[in-house]
């Protein structure tokens, strides 16, 4: 007779002190998991909701924000943490984003400060006002060089002179400025479009076409000779300056706000319209968008697209900010506060963790991109869970009850009836047209993409 | 080539040709699912890490295992095993129900005359002892051994892992079975007053409460595998629950007379009933067919299934256990066992170990059974080696992952499969429920004339149709229209009954109260 039982040693399966995490031993037999499918939809449930009640978007404002509202703003690419801003009273402020102090200000312009970009070398910052001048600023990461300007400073009409390296005049006001990437060449906007050389007073070629205002303009960080620029003549207009001209023109039905391009495909880019809406567009084909992100009810201010390039904010006269996937048309989550007035600023952080903001407030705000996304050091416990419910949610985001759960989103109350007088308007625009479509001959009243609605005309420089 | 790009771009769906975010959507979903069905065959192959061993008995020659009693046995195993037979002798109040935590580390005994008692067996400490000086039919451990809830003479209480009375449940009223649903959170509670009730302890809802319409439920299991409740009735009947439904989900007809205990095994593929009739019957729950049928010299008392299988039968003062016997039929019993001059009320395998605990009437009984556990455990679902930190988690984990109950049905995997009709065929569940039902009463109007076309009282008793209808259809499961036969046959004895006597010349009973004012005469 031989008799064999199951004799365990606990030693194998207890820990061995308090601090050490116990052995787990596993055995996959389904039999000893029933239920499966029913707790992993379960499961998908929960993350789903704890997805939701952990999310909370707002992060802070930068120290006490500025007097007038934030009209231009300035990522430093070179570093995660530093950012400038300039208001409409034509104070730039210089951050730590660590900190949320600044670190330095000055009092740039008479009136308001309309462009600010910091130069590659990190060196300087260059701004432009409405009062037609330009200045080059120096930079100093010095503790010691800790100058503000006083904002009780009832002397409105001097403005700071210490660490400006230089001042530009230019024949107009201007409207917006961008620098290259690589060169000493920065480019102005206003009733021209100007180049100019950082060493020389005067600029160097005018590229302008056409007679109308330019309210953006924004060098390509890859291709870096080429640059894009929107007008109030609801114009969009590509420039190469090897060639020293622009290349080609469409307009819109209405006018673009601001431009952003893709940092990782450099053809794309994307741009914020007055008509709500923002579009994507291929520089290559331009005779319709690649993408139309809907969703907000006033018109979109200014947009920015993700480091990585699979996203964009964008930030709108309506209050609000939304985050869409560039491959979706609707956006993935849409932020909004009691304070915070019309958005004019939405970038991305240069690790793509946060998004700043700029409103008429005169606060710059920083949100999470993933509004329950909370950084820190995580143990791989949690990483490990995160993952799998990551997963869980992907699998089962079809699920009626998972889907109306993650869609849904608190708009404030005018919002939400905008948007309902929106669709209301929308749909009978729509009922209108099928009416007409069903009145006349077949083919006379065409269907239009979404897409290519915008495009009004196309013009290539000979 | 493009053949291939044709198929792709023509995925169907009820003849529509899917958009392009559909069909994406559907690539991904694809890809999840390979992703899955590799996990499935990675998981299979992780079988060879598992580290433990089956217990089993080899037997020598002329060597028979149910022979062996169980002091050879103890012999014959390691001392850590042999320090788990044991016996409780407690005379005065007894009958003992007995139920094992989750783990199997800890045991509830539970005297009919009020004496209930948790401790950890293995360590032989005990967490709480109660004398309750009234009845006490039957008691379960919940979620853990940190709380347990009583049938006593009334009402249901619970009990914390101290012993005190933390509960008191007055909707179940005159209990006598218990039992919990650990993925549900549900206490599942039937006694003499025919009603199933499910009660949610976490959230202390009564989730439903099912009249049973068969008189006092006599036993009562559940399916581990999808929660289905099994009750056995007074006249032989098991009926399958789901609190969801107030009508069984199946009807079996399992013996002759009461069915004293019913157990199901962990993949809900067999379920064992002991009948009154001495029997014990083997039933394939996927199939509602009897599989096999062993007798039993008395009535028994108590019927179990162990992890591995093993079914273990108590029977007056004997313990029986059988191997194999979902299998083929057993010719001879694996294990058996005597407790002389007494009467064995429970037997339940302790989860894990190869142990059987047994109650009866003078106390309770550990006995050795190699073979009868699950050797290898997963730490993430149930571990018995689980610390006061990881029980704690364990639990937190389990209340966030309570399955809804309407989520009991008899197929667990139909949650999360996909409804193929399109959406404007698809019915909500009040059209559905009133389609069923007006479908139901159709066939059983068309049934009904099929039936009753068949009443011929001119023919023999041994031709009638019915007859033969009821011998071609032998199947013990009750269902509508094997009732209807029934009925059709009795009337037809009826009338071939009417029909002799009225060549006879028998002059037919007349209802003696014809007129009210008979009863005076």
């Amino acid at each position: 007779m031989k008799i064999k039982t199951i004799s365990r040693s606990a030693d194998a399966y207890v820990p061995a002190a308090n601090t050490r995490e116990a052995p787990l031993s596993r055995n996959m037999n389904p039999e000893l998991h029933p239920f499966e499918r029913a707790r992993e939809y379960t499961r998908a449930v929960n993350a789903t909701k704890l997805e939701r009640v952990f999310a909370q978007p707002f992060v802070g404002t930068l120290g006490d924000g500025h007097r007038d509202g934030v009209y231009a703003f300035a990522k430093n690419f070179s570093s995660v943490n530093k950012v400038a801003t300039a208001s409409g009273d034509g104070v730039i402020k210089y951050w730590d984003v660590t900190s949320r102090d600044q670190t330095f200000s000055f009092k740039a312009h008479y009136g308001m400060c309309s462009g600010l970009v910091v130069s590659p070398n990190q060196e300087s910052i260059l701004s432009c006002g409405v009062d037609k001048t330009i200045k080059l600023w120096k930079i100093n990461n010095d503790s010691d060089y800790n100058q503000n300007y006083d904002i009780n400073n009832k002397n409105e009409t001097t403005t700071s002179t210490t660490g400006l390296l230089k001042t530009y005049l230019a024949d107009f006001s201007l409207m917006a400025l961008d620098h290259h990437q690589t060169d000493d060449i920065f480019v102005t906007a206003g009733a021209n479009i100007n180049l100019w050389d950082i060493n020389r007073n005067k600029p160097i070629s005018n590229l302008s076409w056409g007679a109308d205002n330019i309210s953006s303009v924004k060098f390509n960080k890859t291709e870096t000779s080429i640059f894009a620029s929107t007008g109030s003549d609801n114009s969009l207009i590509l420039y190469d300056i090897r060639t020293n001209s622009p290349t080609q023109k469409i307009k819109t039905s209405m006018r673009n706000n601001a431009i952003s391009w893709n940092p990782m495909e450099a053809f794309i880019f994307a741009t914020a319209n007055e008509d709500q809406n923002s579009y994507l567009w291929d520089m290559r084909y331009m005779d319709k968008s690649l993408n139309v992100f809907k969703g907000h009810v006033n018109a979109v201010m200014d947009v920015d697209f993700s480091p990585t390039g699979k996203e964009i904010v964008t930030g709108s006269y309506d209050k609000t900010l939304r985050i869409f996937q560039t491959n979706k048309g609707h956006s993935r989550d849409v932020y909004h506060t009691k304070r915070m007035q019309h958005i004019f600023i939405t970038k991305f952080s240069t690790d793509s963790k946060y998004i700043f903001s700029g409103s008429d407030d005169g606060n710059v705000r920083i949100w999470r991109t993933k509004a329950n996304e909370r950084s820190g050091p995580k143990s791989s416990k949690k990483r490990a869970k995160e993952e799998y419910d990551e997963k869980l949610k992907q699998r089962y985001a079809d699920m009626p009850e998972i889907r109306r759960i993650a869609r849904h989103r608190h708009l404030p109350l005018s919002i939400k009836k905008s948007t309902d007088i929106k669709n209301e308007q929308i749909a009978s625009i729509k009922h209108r047209e099928e009416n007409r479509r069903n009145h006349s001959k077949e083919g006379e009243v065409p269907y239009v993409p979404e897409r290519s609605k915008t495009v009004v005309g196309r013009v290539h420089k000979q | 080539m493009s053949e291939i790009v044709d198929s792709q771009n023509t995925i169907k769906n009820g003849g529509n040709k899917l958009s392009a975010t559909a069909r994406k959507r559907q690539r991904q979903l694809k890809k999840m699912d390979n992703e899955y069905e590799e996990a499935l065959e990675e998981a299979q192959r992780a079988e060879i890490l598992l580290t433990e061993e089956q217990g089993f008995i080899e037997t020598d020659g002329m060597e028979k295992s149910w022979r062996f009693s169980q002091d050879e046995i103890v012999k014959n195993v390691d001392i850590s095993t042999a320090n788990k037979r044991f016996e409780l002798k407690l005379n005065d109040y007894g009958p003992y129900t007995i139920d094992y935590s989750r783990t199997g580390r800890d045991l509830l005994i539970c005297g009919k005359k009020g004496h209930v008692a948790s401790f950890d067996w293995r360590l032989g400490t005990l967490h709480t002892e109660l004398h309750l000086n009234e009845t006490a039919n039957a008691a379960k451990y919940l979620q853990n051994s940190q709380m347990f809830a009583v049938a006593q003479k009334k009402y249901v209480y619970i009990y914390d892992h101290e012993g005190t009375e933390i509960h008191k449940l007055k909707q179940h009223l005159d209990p006598t079975l218990l039992d919990f649903l650990p993925y549900h959170y549900l206490l599942v509670s039937a006694g003499k007053s025919g009603w199933l009730r499910y009660h949610d302890i976490s959230t202390g809802e009564m989730v439903g409460a099912l009249r049973t319409k068969l008189g006092p439920t006599v036993s009562m299991a559940q399916n581990p595998w999808n929660a289905v409740m099994h009750a056995g009735h007074s006249n032989g009947q098991v009926t399958l629950w789901s609190p969801g439904m107030s009508t069984p989900l199946a009807k079996m007809q399992v013996c002759r007379g009461p069915v004293r205990s019913i157990a199901v095994n962990r993949d809900g593929r067999y379920m064992a009933a002991l009948g009154a009739d001495k029997t014990l019957k083997i039933w394939d729950i996927r199939k509602f067919e009897e599989l096999d049928s062993y007798s039993t010299p008395t009535q028994g008392n108590s019927v179990h299934i162990s992890d591995s299988g093993l079914v273990s039968v108590g029977w007056g003062p004997h313990v029986t256990i059988w191997k194999d016997c979902f299998k083929s039929h057993q010719k001879h019993p694996y294990l058996t066992h005597l407790i002389p001059g007494s009467q064995v009320q429970t037997t339940k395998f302790v989860p894990f170990e190869d142990i059987l605990g047994v109650g009866h009437n003078n106390g309770f009984s550990s006995l050795i059974v190699p073979g009868a556990g699950e050797s290898n455990f997963d730490a993430l679902e149930i571990n018995p080696y689980e610390t006061k930190k990881m029980r704690r988690e364990t639990e937190v984990r389990m209340l966030m992952n309570k399955l809804k109950p309407d989520m009991i049905t008899l197929d667990p995997n139909v949650i999360g499969t996909v409804d193929r009709r399109k959406p404007h065929e698809r019915l909500t569940a009040k059209e559905q429920s009133e389609k069923e039902a007006a479908a139901l009463e159709d066939e059983e109007n068309k049934s009904r004339d099929d039936v009753e076309k068949f009443i011929k009282p001119e023919t023999s008793s041994k031709n009638s149709a019915l007859r033969k209808f009821k011998r071609k259809h032998r199947k013990n499961l009750i269902t509508e229209r094997s009732m209807r036969v029934q009925k059709a046959l009795e009337r037809e004895k009826e009338l071939r009954q009417q029909k002799k006597d009225l060549e006879n010349n028998i002059q037919r009973k007349k209802d003696e109260l014809e007129n009210a004012f008979d009863r005076f005469k």
